[in-house]
């Protein structure tokens, strides 16, 4: 039998969070967090918690699993345990640093609101040509481990810099997707994108801690993109 | 782009340079005096140490560490004030505390800094 531990919080019935304990018969198999997740819910109906593509890919299943964020779809139960915190039992907590709405669900408007700041979008003054723009192998290439962020959030919410100023420091996903288009050839905003960035919170509030490069479970880097962002305001700047 | 008035520089890149630099001056001012109590053992005396600092080069050095503390230490507490003493984590009483938090800092570190210029040039 798995011990799972989970957050439940329904604010229309519950005056705070609490933890609820319970028990799966998981077959001895070593399912992923998602399947667990799925199993209880067919006996609880009342548990929340969103999920679509159960493969990675959406990233609306970001969780915090055993202390550690993660998507709970490609996280193995083994895998989970050896996070450290829990021991032997599974703990499902929301995502850290955001409001919840209800059970592992937290309300993403603040992440969203950071992400539109930074203007993911191809944005280009000159007139456009007749089939597309085109880029060279290697400008393509300079794109590589910025564009595969899937805005699951685990990295945001897991920067204690996003906690404490989720307003005003765009946090690491943002910051990786602003890189993606700072170092776009087909992209001519460089300068005002640039001049957006230049204040003592939007970038500069990242203190290198790496907790970001820890969870993506896409495998990115936004410290070494923000890093980039950095040396390009500075050669602006020198 | 988030703009601010108490912090140091005109904006985050300002702030983030003159940070790493007076991180810089500091770790080779602590190594160069830390050399010098080093060679010169545990017999030193108030002359030879004060005789030290009296150089023009330490003197230099000297107000370069002061001035490079004194703004060190004021984006490291204007960034400590930003992160805690916040609307968000307090509520409305924030805004007072962080001001006065700044207020208070700046009234120390002025302090040292007209303290260790008259010290050193006097
Ligand atoms: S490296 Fe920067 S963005 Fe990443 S977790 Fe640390 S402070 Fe946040
Ligand atoms: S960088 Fe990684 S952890 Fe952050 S939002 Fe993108 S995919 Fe998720
Ligand atoms: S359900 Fe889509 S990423 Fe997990």
């Amino acid at each position: 039998m798995l011990k799972v531990s989970l957050y439940r919080y329904n604010p229309e019935v519950d005056q705070e969070p609490y933890m609820q304990e319970v028990e799966l018969d998981t077959g001895g198999k070593d399912l992923m967090v998602l399947d667990v997740l799925e199993l209880l819910k067919g006996s609880d109906p009342s548990l929340a918690y969103r999920r679509s593509c159960r493969e990675g890919v959406c990233g609306s299943d970001g969780m915090n699993i055993n202390g550690k964020n993660g998507l709970a779809c490609v996280t193995p139960i083994s895998e989970a345990l050896k996070n450290g915190k829990g021991g032997n039992k599974l703990v499902l907590r929301p995502l850290p640093g955001l409001p919840v709405i209800r059970d592992l669900v937290i309300d993403m408007s603040l992440f969203y609101k950071q992400y539109e700041k930074i203007k993911p979008f191809l944005l280009n003054d000159t007139p456009a040509p007749a089939i597309e723009r085109l880029q060279s192998p290697e400008e393509r290439a300079k794109l590589d481990g910025l564009y595969e962020c899937i805005l699951c959030a685990c990295c945001s919410t897991a920067c204690p810099s996003f906690w404490w100023n989720p307003d005003r420091f765009i946090g690491p996903s943002g910051l990786l997707q602003a890189y993606r288009f700072l170092a776009d050839s087909r992209d001519t905003a460089t300068e005002e994108r640039l001049s957006d960035l230049d204040d003592p919170f939007s970038v500069f509030r990242c203190h290198g801690i790496q907790n970001c490069v820890n969870v993506c479970p896409k495998g990115l880097n936004p410290t070494k993109a923000i890093g980039h962002i950095r040396n390009m305001l500075l050669s602006r700047a020198t | 782009m988030v703009n601010s008035v108490t912090n140091l520089g005109r904006n985050g890149l300002a702030d983030w340079l003159v940070q790493r630099v007076s991180g810089v001056v500091l770790l080779a001012y602590m190594l160069v005096v830390g050399f010098y109590l080093l060679c010169s053992g545990s017999d030193l005396s108030y002359e030879q140490w004060s005789g030290y600092f009296d150089s023009t080069f330490m003197r230099v050095f000297s107000t370069a560490a002061v001035l490079s503390i004194v703004s060190h230490a004021w984006i490291g507490l204007w960034s400590v004030s930003t992160d805690y003493l916040t609307e968000r984590l307090m509520g409305g009483r924030a805004t007072v505390l962080r001001l006065a938090f700044q207020a208070a800092s700046a009234v120390v570190l002025f302090t040292y800094l007209v303290w260790g210029i008259q010290i050193l040039w006097s």
